[in-house]
């Protein structure tokens, strides 16, 4: 009797705890969603916590109609577009090569890989061979460097050897198809799972990165969401979106009022597409970090 | 010879290779050998070959530097603050999800719990900012609403450290503690029965069953942790700094980008000598650390 009381007391406490831990995590989430949609004038005088007051969509509008904003978000869709299918033509065409065991010196060639991911060259080397390419300024200035990892290429081989037995392959092979039909025929359609995951991880990746941008491209037409958003939130600078708003005259005052709204607004617009996403490829990411886990 | 033939019969499987080699070969190995900069008081504009071999010399202007010691104890300040908590709390969080009998609260608790994950850290630094601004920040009017004085969070010396760590944690401990729940979950059931009939209740189960479990897991990844202590993420460190706590937030990865790219000098030499003193003792550390392991725990990276 007395241990089925402690067994209730304790998973009371458990859901206590965690539901607690989930409240702590959605808090900041929750009070950037309401406070964007709030009233400006409330927002800056902190009266808004996460019930949302004077329900007003200004803030999203003077985002939309800001320039910098809009090249950016089409620069990053298109940034992610294309870095992604790169990203996953590089790793899936390294990943099963490297998985077959019978292939002359796959261990020296995984070698060659993970070196990598101890050893490197460092920021100014780096930089002179992208500076070298012409690549400084351009797209690829933004989507090559990096746009391998080597870490996936190494959770995909371990997923191929796992799930895909080379008994199975060898079965094709006797029919006579060749290694690229094998590969595009019969391996692809079976790493369906784990290439939702890697396209979620090299997306996630490109649309959240700056740093690329920040060390190889200076012109700001090709500025990326994650730059503009640094130059509002970080530092402050809003100085086109208050002017772009339709070219009406405010004080100061008015406009540092709205600028909490304004940042609040940006957040929600920047991270909506990702968080929106995430839920859905939820059961196939846990799979992926798990495989990774357990080592190449 | 049979070699030979069989290398030939794999020929598409080494064209499939290709893309990728030739990226490393650009991307990675390249770089690796533009180390040598570092030895070579380097001018761009006349390439290697003008430039001024050096020695160590830059080396050991950067030992000798003032930052040296202030970047050193930043760095590793920065990097065994988050390692201890990054740490810690995932593996309670894990162990309390695993506990979780509810199918439908446990998979609610995860999906709020990896969100933060997917937001930028452009998002999360800006967020800090907002949150913690001295006069319209959330963080603050709470302070005072309980009678406390306003901090500025972003601009001290003595805050920076906790505010990286702790938002850094809001982002990733639900994601960090996925390993330790998968890992939780392939614990043999029969244990469990088999010690709930001797008595042992919830808590000393899980001492006694789940902690040992995630052992082998905990040490793996402190052995990764261990081998990149000295390579305190760049990005999020430099969106954070400001004049008022460059004190206590100036890092090894800063520093380089500063003297190397940031500044109108560009001192590319000194740059990457700092950047390779970086690896070097990131290369020592991880192969001390795996090296350890192996002798006291059996567990290792190779």
């Amino acid at each position: 009797m007395k241990k089925i009381k402690t067994e209730k007391g304790f998973d009371f406490i458990v859901t206590i705890i965690l539901t607690l831990f989930s409240f702590i995590t959605l808090v900041p989430l929750l009070y950037i969603v309401v406070n964007s949609i709030s009233n400006p004038e409330l927002v800056y005088q902190g009266e808004i916590f996460l019930i949302p007051k004077g329900i007003t969509w200004e803030a999203y509008e003077r985002v939309f109609m800001d320039d910098e904003i809009i090249r950016g978000y089409a620069n990053t869709i298109f940034y992610t577009l294309l870095g992604t299918v790169l990203s996953m033509v590089l790793t899936f065409t390294a990943a099963y090569p490297l998985s077959r065991k019978d292939l002359v010196g796959s261990r020296f060639l995984t070698l060659l890989f993970t070196i990598t991911m101890f050893v490197n060259g460092g920021l100014i080397p780096t930089y002179l061979v992208v500076e070298k390419l012409h690549m400084t300024n351009t797209i690829w200035g933004f989507i090559i460097p990096g746009c391998l990892s080597v870490w996936n290429v190494i959770v995909v081989k371990t997923y191929m050897q796992s799930t895909i037995p080379l008994e199975i392959q060898e079965a094709a092979m006797i029919d006579g198809s060749s290694d690229m039909k094998l590969f595009l025929r019969i391996i692809i359609p079976l790493c369906k799972p784990i290439i939702a995951v890697m396209v979620l991880f090299y997306a996630v990746g490109y649309w959240n990165s700056y740093f690329n941008a920040l060390i190889y491209i200076t012109d700001e037409s090709l500025y990326p969401l994650q730059m503009v958003l640094r130059k509002i939130l970080i530092s402050a600078d809003m100085s086109n979106m208050m002017s772009s708003a339709g070219g009406a005259m405010e004080s100061i005052a008015q406009q540092s009022m709205l600028s909490e709204s304004l940042k609040y607004a940006t957040i929600v617009l920047a991270s909506a597409p990702i968080l929106f996403l995430y839920p859905f490829a939820q059961k196939y990411f846990e799979k992926g970090v798990m495989i990774g886990s357990v080592k190449g | 010879m049979k070699m030979f033939r069989k290398m030939k019969k794999s020929r598409q499987l080494y064209l499939l290779l290709l893309p990728s080699l030739i990226y490393l070969g650009v991307m990675c190995y390249a770089p690796m050998y533009g180390i040598v900069i570092a030895f070579f008081d380097y001018i761009p504009a006349v390439g290697l070959q003008g430039s001024k071999f050096i020695g160590l010399d830059n080396f050991a202007r950067f030992f000798d530097s003032y930052y040296f010691g202030m970047l050193i104890k930043n760095t590793l300040g920065i990097s065994l603050y988050s390692l201890v908590v990054n740490t810690i709390v995932p593996i309670i969080l894990a162990l309390l999800i695993n506990e979780v009998k509810n199918a439908k609260f446990k998979k609610a608790v995860q999906t709020i719990s990896y969100a933060p994950y997917f937001v930028s850290v452009v998002v999360v630094v800006g967020m800090c900012y907002s949150f913690l601004d001295p006069d319209t920040g959330v963080i603050n009017s709470i302070i005072e609403m309980f009678g406390g004085e306003s901090i500025t969070f972003m601009g001290e010396n003595t805050w920076f450290k906790t505010v990286y760590v702790l938002s850094g944690l809001w982002q990733g401990a639900g994601w960090w503690a996925i390993i330790y729940i998968a890992t939780l979950s392939g614990v043999d059931p029969s244990l469990h029965e088999a010690a709930s009939i001797d008595g042992a209740g919830r808590l000393q189960r899980i001492w006694h069953i789940n902690i040992p479990a995630l052992v082998p897991t905990i040490v793996t990844l402190f052995i990764m942790s261990v081998g990149s202590i000295m390579s305190v993420g760049f990005e999020k460190v430099y969106l954070m700094q400001n004049q008022m706590n460059i004190q206590s937030s100036d890092i090894i990865a800063t520093y380089a980008y500063r003297v190397g790219l940031g500044s109108a000098t560009k001192d590319f030499g000194f740059a990457t000598a700092v950047g390779l003193f970086n690896t070097v003792v990131n290369l020592v550390l991880l192969i001390s650390a795996n090296y350890v392991s192996k002798k006291t725990t059996e567990e290792s990276l190779w």
